[in-house]
């Protein structure tokens, strides 16, 4: 109270009342701002901050479309989808990585595998982008996230289709698989299509036709709260189904195939020989390619992978043999059409073969020869070295050279399929080009008997044989002839052979007593036959067998063997099919190979007759190309002299349809 | 009291006649407003909160709390607060040594005191009884105070100050600052002191920047300056609460129909943020009238102040206002991005009993004053 005396309470108010006027002014400036920035939030940049609440808000989520599936040309179905649950992360809206791996470990034990391979997808993955880390979840796993998926933060479980094979190692190298999008296929691919899509076609027709299979993506655009749970769906664009392929191939004849072929190791082509299709193809052994889908184990892997047998290795296209005697009919072919030898020259065969001013003897296969006089037609149906020895060093390297890559040889056949090896066709630039030495006459006479450096692949084989059979019509192997509703276009042939008709008939007479004839060297499988043959064996040395060694099997292990191989095409009149085999080990073509042709022929005679009702009389496939084959028909017996066997040669006017069909 | 208080009075006692109310202490206008932003805080809070009965409920004990807190406190008359001001004051700063010595806390900071059935912090005792004890040494003095007195209140402001700089809680130890200085402000301190003041802040700004502040206190004021630098980390909150004042507009998205808030990118969404989702669900028009109401409850406080029969009076009305005026500015500021984030909670809407019942009490010494009786 004292001090109250000496104060001057005017001057203080009106000190106060001033230090109160600033401090509204002040106050009033800092209003302004504050309303000016919201003024600028809410006004000026409404429409930005809108858009980016929007995107806060509303995801795009891509939506896998369905991968096309795979019929047989019966409608049997090859490929197909099923439901599978797989579980992402989307690493931004994990609390912590690391920790959630781990409870993800303990719940559902995590391999090293998986893990690495997340790691090194989280590098590349764009921001809020679910990165997969089990595709494929087993119901206990599905139970087990449904439990805890409240505290595992960004952890996504995804309905999702996931291929299946119901016909699993039967198919495995002609359909291939799909497999998870890898690091090196990543770049390539268009980053839109594929951002709802975790795999790819990796081998076989689901490579080959990955873009028709694979469909066109689809969005989802759902609304997410700040940890990305999906709060509810706004707008749903459906994915574009992927197209359906429907093959030439038949399911049936493809059991039969691999049936056919036992224990051993080898392929099979079977194709149609008047449109390329592609009924049968079967490399053996295979795999299960169900379990690449999903990923198959590093065990797994490596069993496969270092099996003797060598399962992951497609034979049919990229197993590369030496022909051997299967060359001779094409080479013969060759011979008559360049004129050096005519339909009647006959040779004689000591044994072997020597060039001139040479010692080294060629040997035939068969010790002390074939006899005095072989002609072409003795040559094939018997095998005989030494006539081809002879014709091919006169006709020379690029003559055999010319006619081997018209029959297919050395060159891709232009299967739809991926992977497709050429082979060697020789000739005197590929000698320079790859060995870099000029071409000897040596290595002519080795060529014209299908060794040396010449080396074809099954479906080569197969090839050849369909365009003896069709007398010189190029046409590319084709597996698929239905893409969605569009059948494939099976016009005329790319190209046609040129040849006398007479040498044609010539030679598929010749091929035809390789079966049918007394010493064919596939005799064995004319027994009880009800339609005709027409075939080539051929046998492959494995180990190279030296001057004055003789070839003993017993002495070689199984691995060092010949390998047996096979073509053929039947009906003789109307062809309609065409095969190549090759039975690695087999040893002899005529024992090992030709009877797998002949239970494939078989049936597939049966299956035709069951189509067509079995009724006598009713026509209801013609060969497009009947008219300008049938001709052959009587003509065959006069040109060689051989007589036929009586059974195989019904009423020749008919066609193999009928023929067939009759004796059902 | 002097002629001079009377004459500006004209009415006699109080601001506006001498009803019941006037009898009762309670200013009525200050009421009606309080009552008003308390109803709006809650309908916020309840879609702040994703429709929370339980923030909802607590919230309104909390209110209901601080009103009684408030009335009680209406009820001494400014001269016995006056004469008790040390109390509160050397209570709050033996409690703070405490913290200091045995507190608890989290994320490096050592700001509470467990006392078994409560944890409480002490530092919101200072935000008020700084203020207080400051007006009523300086109420006593001659106007302007002398270099003496005025070093003296500094050393009053700096000692709590300090103590929850270092805990370390920047922003209560601004807000204790600013609301110590607005009574040595109003107490009339010459230019010469402010702008001297002024320089020397702005002097030590540099020091205070490399020496003082912690990293994640630079952290702050960087994330203010470039939010974009770490969107997922310091920049979320503050990229994503200005999305969500942006996107709200002129009229907002209705309540409880902001994305922002509702679906959870905004943080802190019923506490300190929570004029982030006022302004998504209610636009501009919302903050505005937010705003208003605010305005009119610190244009009420500067009358009460105007009108207040003592020195003391005035300088505490006056700093308790503007103190809370920094309270909506701080927070509406850092909130859209032109302050740092500082724990500075929106009065009255956010959630949070402590900052309500402090604030309350705020009210309740403005009401005291208010209606403090005509001394014959």
């Amino acid at each position: 109270m004292h001090d109250r005396a000496f104060k001057d309470p005017q001057r203080e108010y009106r000190l106060f009342y001033l230090r109160l006027g600033v401090a509204v002014l002040g106050l009033v400036v800092l209003t302004g701002i504050v309303l000016w920035r919201y003024y600028y939030l809410q006004v000026v940049r409404h429409s930005d901050f809108a858009t980016q609440s929007e995107n806060n808000r509303v995801h795009v989520r891509p939506v896998s479309p369905t991968r096309g599936l795979i019929y047989d040309r019966n409608g049997v179905l090859l490929a197909d989808n099923r439901a599978g649950f797989s579980l992402s992360i989307v690493v931004e809206r994990t609390d912590n990585l690391d920790t959630l791996l781990a409870e993800l470990d303990s719940l559902l034990k995590l391999d090293d595998e998986e893990l690495e391979r997340f790691q090194r997808q989280t590098q590349r993955r764009k921001p809020y982008e679910p990165v997969p880390l089990r595709i494929n979840l087993s119901e206990k796993e599905q139970a087990v996230l449904a439990v805890n998926e409240y505290r595992l933060h960004g952890v996504e479980i995804t309905a999702q289709l996931v291929r299946h094979y119901p016909h699993g190692e039967l198919l495995s190298h002609v359909l291939g698989y799909v497999g998870r999008i890898n690091d090196q296929e990543l770049p390539e691919l268009d980053p839109v299509r594929y951002s709802g899509t975790y795999v790819i076609g990796k081998t076989g027709v689901e490579k080959f036709y990955e873009d028709e299979l694979l469909g066109d993506v689809g969005y989802e655009y759902v609304e997410t709260n700040a940890r990305g749970r999906v709060m509810r769906m706004l707008e749903r664009i459906a994915p574009a189904v992927g197209a359906d392929l429907t093959l030439h191939l038949d399911i049936r004849l493809q059991q039969v195939a691999y049936d056919a072929l036992g224990e051993e190791r080898g392929a099979v082509v079977l194709l149609d020989t008047r449109n390329g299709g592609v009924l049968a193809m079967v490399s053996k052994p295979g795999f299960d390619a169900n379990q690449f889908v999903t990923g198959i184990s590093y065990k797994n892997y490596q069993e496969l992978l270092n099996s003797p047998d060598r399962p992951l290795f497609d034979r049919v296209m990229q197993g590369q043999y030496p022909p051997g005697s299967i060359v001779k009919p094409v080479f013969g072919l060759a011979a008559l059409e360049t004129g050096v030898m005519s339909m009647d020259t006959a040779i004689f065969d000591p044994g072997f073969y020597r060039l001139p001013n040479h010692s080294h003897k060629y040997r035939d296969w068969k010790k002390g020869g074939h006899g005095s006089r072989v002609n072409l037609h003795d040559a094939i149906v018997q095998s005989c070295d030494t006539y081809f020895y002879t014709a091919g060093v006169r006709m020379g390297i690029d003559n055999l050279h010319a006619y081997g890559v018209r029959f297919g040889f050395g060159e891709k056949t232009g299967i739809d399929l991926p992977a497709e090896r050429t082979g060697i066709m020789p000739s005197r630039d590929w000698k320079k080009g790859v060995k870099g030495v000029s071409w000897y006459p040596g290595d002519t006479v080795n060529t014209s008997i299908g060794q040396g450096f010449m080396l074809t692949t099954p479906l080569q084989l197969a090839v050849s044989a369909s365009r003896v059979a069709s007398r010189g019509e190029i046409r590319a192997p084709r597996l698929v002839s239905r893409i969605g509703d569009t059948a494939l276009d099976q016009g005329p042939p790319d190209g046609v052979i040129k040849g006398d008709s007479r040498h044609w008939d010539y030679v598929i007479n010749a091929m035809t007593d390789v079966v049918h004839g007394q010493r064919g060297t596939a005799k064995i499988i004319a027994k009880d036959l009800d339609y005709r043959i027409a075939g080539k064996t051929g046998t492959a040395q494995v180990v190279g067998i030296r001057q004055g060694e003789t070839y003993d099997a017993a002495k070689l292990s199984k691995q060092q063997r010949d390998h047996a191989l096979f073509v053929a095409f039947a009906p003789v009149d109307n062809p309609e099919v065409a095969i190549g085999i090759i039975v690695e080990n087999g040893e002899h073509g005529s024992s090992t190979a030709a009877p797998i042709a002949r239970k494939i022929f078989d049936s597939y005679m049966t299956f035709k007759a069951e189509e067509t009702g079995g009724i006598p009389g009713v026509e209801t496939v013609i060969p497009q190309d009947a008219p300008s084959h049938s001709p052959a028909e009587p003509a065959v017996p006069a040109a060689t002299g051989n007589s036929l066997p009586a059974t195989a040669n019904p009423a020749p006017t008919q066609t193999s349809q009928q023929r067939s069909a009759d004796h059902e | 009291m002097s002629e001079f208080v009377r004459r500006i009075r004209p009415e006699g006692s109080g601001l506006y006649g001498s009803g019941g109310w006037q009898r009762l202490h309670v200013d009525l206008p200050l009421l009606v407003l309080i009552l008003i932003l308390c109803g709006s805080g809650l309908f916020v809070l309840y879609g702040a909160s994703g429709q929370s009965q339980h923030y909802l409920t607590r919230q309104a004990i909390y209110m209901g709390l601080g009103l009684v807190v408030m009335l009680v406190t209406a009820q001494f008359s400014p001269r016995f607060i006056m004469r008790w001001a040390p109390l509160p004051y050397v209570v709050g700063i033996l409690l703070l040594i405490a913290v200091a010595l045995v507190g608890v806390g989290a994320k490096g900071a050592q700001r509470w005191l467990d006392l078994g059935f409560i944890r409480f912090q002490p530092s919101e005792i200072l935000k008020l009884a700084c203020p207080l004890m400051i007006a009523s040494y300086l109420g006593k003095r001659h106007l302007p105070p002398s270099f003496r007195h005025l070093v003296l209140a500094l050393l009053v402001l700096l000692m709590p100050a300090g103590l929850v700089g270092m805990q370390p809680d920047l922003g209560t130890a601004l807000l204790i600052f600013a609301s110590g200085i607005f009574v040595v402000f109003l107490a009339g301190i010459s230019k010469r002191y402010i702008f001297g003041a002024i320089i020397v802040v702005m002097a030590a700004a540099p020091v205070f920047w490399l020496f003082l502040l912690r990293d994640y206190q630079r952290q702050r004021i960087l994330t203010l300056l470039d939010p974009q630098a770490d969107k997922l980390g310091a920049g979320w909150n503050i990229i994503q609460s200005t999305t969500a004042i942006g996107s709200g507009g002129l009229y907002g998205k209705g309540w409880m129909m902001g994305t922002q808030s509702q679906l959870d990118f905004l943080p802190e969404s019923h506490t300190d943020f929570i004029i982030a989702v006022l302004a998504e669900e209610f636009g501009l028009v919302g903050v505005v009238a937010l705003l208003c109401l605010y305005l009119l409850i610190i244009a009420r406080g500067f009358m009460i102040a105007l009108n207040a029969r003592s020195m003391f009076g005035r300088l505490l009305a006056g700093s308790v206002t503007l103190t809370f005026f920094v309270y909506v500015f701080v927070n509406m500021g850092m909130v859209s991005g032109i302050l740092p984030v500082v724990g500075v909670p929106l009065p009255l809407v956010s959630y949070g009993g402590t900052a309500i019942v402090t604030l309350m009490l705020g009210f309740g010494m403005l009401m005291a004053i208010s209606t403090e009786k005509q001394r014959v």
